[in-house]
């Protein structure tokens, strides 16, 4: 299988503080990866370096064989490569129709249909993804009245919405209820299995992640620690030690 | 632009422009200083810094009319507008500390629209100047002169900058401004009492403002509209230096200081205030553009 | 019910637009301060479109205010045209001026954020006005003087009273239109995480221009009628008025309620009634008590009258959000 994303050798450091250092991983397409790792360790930076909010010192990112390290967040956005944020961002005074509705892809928001009204057809796909994530009833709510755990389900819904690719997702499950958590399980392994949607997801969930990855990658230091399959991770001493704090 | 031939015909006239700028940007760095203080401490931009520095002006002008010598205004002054500061974060300010910094901005701005009329309607539009009577200075055989007066003036502005610094590093209240300055929260956790602080921190500005207002007014003129301008320059400075920069704010608002004296000269008078404002939607767009390269927002 | 209150809504636009339009023969002592009170709600209506829809506040749309302004009259002073066709001509180049400026300073000025797109725009508004001031093309300090008006007498002040009620009902009219549609929705996008929307793939450059663009116009045309309708154009007192005009845009938004469509109409309107309340009974302090007022209302009334007004009475200003067609999408 080919690699939608492949990020070679990348370092990022600010000031003097590295952040990211030489971190090398492939993510085939339509496949779900894992990043996992202590904290510091820089996963949030890898993954702000590959959509693209700030430039990166060494290294390449391809996406879809194309080179995107040079390019603006809006523009990797566009080629169908999105993330969502570890504090869960939504556009708090619109409605949940609303920050549906903006959220189409760009390529069709032309220059014209932008002064028109959304057509019936986003309206009831919006319908349909909030259902799907469960928010339908609370569709006309103002999106900063939810609450926090419900805010997340949004943005996913909202990147759902856009039509990607690839989704970057930072950290998921955080803050949601853990009653809730196999529901969400659920709903990004039907996302990836029927539109194809490739996943690359941060997590500190152990028991989420080994069970929803196919392949992890574990960051510590800024650096590549270890990859492999799940089982095998698990096991590796160096992962253990790094979460334990050994070193 | 013929002014500007001249400028290299007579080079003398170059070293007058630049001992001109460096003696005003020490007054421009008081009032910068106090902004940055409020921004850092606070998070508030004062956009009546200007006011507060007119009357300061005012002050001194007043207690010269009344037959003190301007240089023991300079205190007085100091004083008079800490007082005022107080009244006016008790009044108003400390009703924004906590709310967006738009709300902030506007609030201060109506603040200031509210100081200058009320000069405006008190006072009069006249100019006001507080004679201080120390004559000129003749260098290099009368082809540069300094007045006395702005060299003192140079030197209040310093050694008020220095006692300021002092104040924050040795006494208690500074320290306690210090501290909300890097974390509010822990400080309140701490026992310090940050409405207090705020409090303090607002009036101490104003007093900067008094003593940079009372300098004004010796070595150039005072009327209801000078605020604005010295505004404008304090957020210049704040910015290219940096919050809790000192060192920055001295060098950019001497510098800020040159560069009026001379664009004032090669572009004409009428032409100065232009200048303080263009320049500083250039340096707002030049810095963007600046941070653009490392993809970072100016905020 | 719905359908009934939609009517009702209807009608009372309809006596509205009526009395607007007999206005001149029911008060004519007061067109001309009618006539700038449709100004204001221009004023209020572009400031909330950059500032309340978009977030970007900023105090130095008078900018184009002036520019309109100093087109307008120059081409009715050089152009050699009739008066009509001048005022006409004029006011469109102050327009179209006053839009290509918008378009040139776009990129470099909106993306400024925050205090510094704040201050920056204030800094942006006065320096026109110090620039312009300096200018002996453009009369200097001393401004210029438009033509004069050809008509009979008090035909001046009905004439303007009808064409800036038309400008502000075009204003009106278009953001309203343009409200209805995405673009709305991306703008309020922009207001609420701009970063977000950048990240969504949401051309933010291109939006923010545009809605900027669509201010200049609504104001490079009501400066040329203004220039007019005053009589003179001074650089910093009425062109360029940052300290006036420039910040009473923010105040009236602010006061009827930023965000909102009636909002800022609402705002002028009391707005404007109360300074000609101040300037009549208050003579010597009137901008004193302006500034004081326009402090007490950022601090003391920041949601505005209908912010107020939805918290107040939810169920006839808030918007529903149990199942019935009230905001749903745009």
């Amino acid at each position: 299988m080919s690699a939608i994303l492949e990020v070679e050798r990348v370092s990022k450091a600010f000031g003097g503080l590295v952040a990211n250092k030489e971190v090398t991983l492939r993510v085939p397409e339509g496949a779900i990866c894992g990043l996992i790792g202590p904290n510091g360790s820089g996963k949030t930076t890898l993954f702000n370096s590959i959509v693209g909010q700030h430039p990166i010192d060494a290294g390449s990112i391809r996406f879809q064989g194309r080179e995107i390290s040079r390019l603006h967040v809006a523009q990797i956005a566009r080629l169908g490569l999105l993330r969502t944020f570890q504090q869960t961002r939504i556009y708090g005074g619109m409605t949940c129709m609303q920050n549906m509705v903006i959220s189409v892809p760009t390529s069709e928001l032309g220059w014209r249909s932008m002064f028109r009204k959304s057509p019936p057809s986003d309206l009831r796909k919006a319908e349909d993804l909030l259902h799907f994530v469960g928010l339908h009833a609370k569709r006309h709510l103002r999106a900063r009245d939810l609450s926090f755990g419900q805010q997340k389900l949004l943005e996913f819904a909202m990147a759902l919405m856009s039509g990607p690719r690839m989704l970057l997702l930072d950290e998921p499950t955080a803050g949601i209820n853990p009653t809730l958590i196999n529901g969400l399980l659920d709903q990004l392994r039907q996302v990836n299995a029927q539109l194809g949607i490739t996943l690359l997801v941060i997590e500190h969930n152990m028991r989420v992640i080994m069970n929803l990855a196919q392949y992890i990658y574990c960051l510590a230091h800024g650096e590549l620690l270890a990859e492999g399959k799940p089982e095998q991770v698990q096991k590796d001493p160096r992962v253990l030690d790094a979460y334990l704090g050994a070193r | 632009m013929e002014n500007l031939r001249l400028l290299f015909d007579a080079p003398i006239l170059s070293l007058q422009l630049l001992l001109d700028g460096v003696l005003i940007g020490a007054i421009f760095a008081l009032a910068a200083y106090g902004m940055a203080l409020v921004w850092g401490v606070v998070g508030l931009i004062n956009v009546s810094q200007g006011e507060l520095v007119m009357l300061g002006g005012y002050a001194a002008w007043f207690l010269y009319r009344a037959g003190l010598h301007p240089l023991f205004a300079v205190p007085l002054a100091a004083a008079l507008l800490f007082v005022a500061g107080w009244l006016l974060y008790r009044a108003v300010i400390f009703r924004v500390v906590d709310k967006d910094l738009f709300t902030s901005i506007l609030a201060t701005f109506g603040l200031s629209i509210l100081i200058q009329q009320l000069a405006n309607t008190l006072f009069g539009a006249d100019v006001r100047t507080a004679e201080s009577g120390f004559g000129t200075l003749f260098l290099f055989g009368g082809a540069v002169t300094v007045s006395r007066i702005k060299l003192i003036s140079f030197a209040a502005a310093l050694l008020t900058g220095a006692f300021l610094m002092l104040f924050l590093k040795r006494s208690r209240m500074g320290q306690a401004i210090r501290a909300t300055a890097q974390n509010a929260r822990a400080a309140r956790v701490m026992g310090v009492d940050t409405d207090r602080v705020y409090a303090w921190t607002f009036a101490l500005n104003a007093a900067i403002c008094g003593a940079s207002g009372a300098l004004v007014a010796m070595t150039w003129v005072v009327h209801p509209y000078l605020g604005l301008p010295y505004t404008v320059r304090s957020f210049m400075i704040v910015i290219i230096a940096g919050l809790g920069n000192v060192a920055g704010v001295l060098f950019a608002a001497l510098g800020l200081g040159v560069a009026e004296n001379f664009a004032g000269f090669i572009l004409g008078a009428e032409y100065q205030a232009a200048f303080v404002f263009t320049l500083l939607v250039a340096i707002l767009v030049w810095r963007r553009f600046w941070l653009a390269r490392e993809r970072r927002h100016l905020q | 019910m719905i359908a009934s209150s939609a009517l009702r809504r209807r009608l009372l636009l309809a006596c509205g637009i009526v009395l607007a339009l007999l206005f001149p023969a029911l008060a004519p002592a007061y067109r001309s301060q009618m006539a700038l009170l449709w100004v204001m709600i221009v004023f209020a209506l572009t400031w909330d479109l950059l500032g309340g829809q978009m977030g970007y506040n900023s105090f130095g749309n008078v900018l184009f205010f002036g520019v309109g302004m100093y087109a307008c009259v120059l081409v009715q002073r050089d152009a050699g045209l009739g008066y009509y066709t001048g005022l006409f001509v004029g006011t469109a180049v102050g327009a179209l001026a006053a839009v290509a400026l918008a378009g040139l300073l776009g990129s470099g000025i909106l993306g400024l954020r925050g205090h510094s797109f704040a201050i920056g725009t204030l800094g942006l508004g006065i320096a026109a006005g110090e620039l312009a001031g300096g200018w002996d093309f453009v009369g200097a300090g001393g401004g210029m003087v438009p033509p004069l008006f050809p008509g009979a007498l008090g035909g001046r002040e009905t004439f303007f009273y009808y064409l800036c009620f038309a400008l502000a009902a075009a204003t009106f009219a278009s953001l309203r239109w343009l409200y209805a549609g995405r673009f709305g929705l991306v703008l309020n996008a922009i207001r609420d995480d701009e970063d977000k929307a950048e990240a969504m793939g949401l051309r933010t450059t291109r939006y923010k221009t545009t809605a900027w663009c669509v201010c200049a116009f609504f104001l490079g045309l009501s400066g040329g009628a203004v220039g007019n309708l005053l009589g003179f154009i001074d650089p910093r007192e009425v062109a360029f008025a940052g300290p006036t005009f420039g910040v009473w845009m923010v105040l009236m938004a602010i006061l009827g309620g930023k965000g909102t469509l009636w909002g800022p109409v609402l705002g002028a309107v009391v707005f404007h009634v109360t300074k000609e309340l101040f300037w009549t009974y208050l003579l010597g302090w009137q901008r004193v008590a302006l500034g004081l007022l326009i402090v007490v209302i950022v601090v003391f009334f920041p949601l505005g009258i209908l912010g107020w007004a939805r918290e107040r009475w939810p169920e006839r200003f808030g918007h529903r959000i149990e199942d019935g067609a009230a905001e749903s999408g745009r």
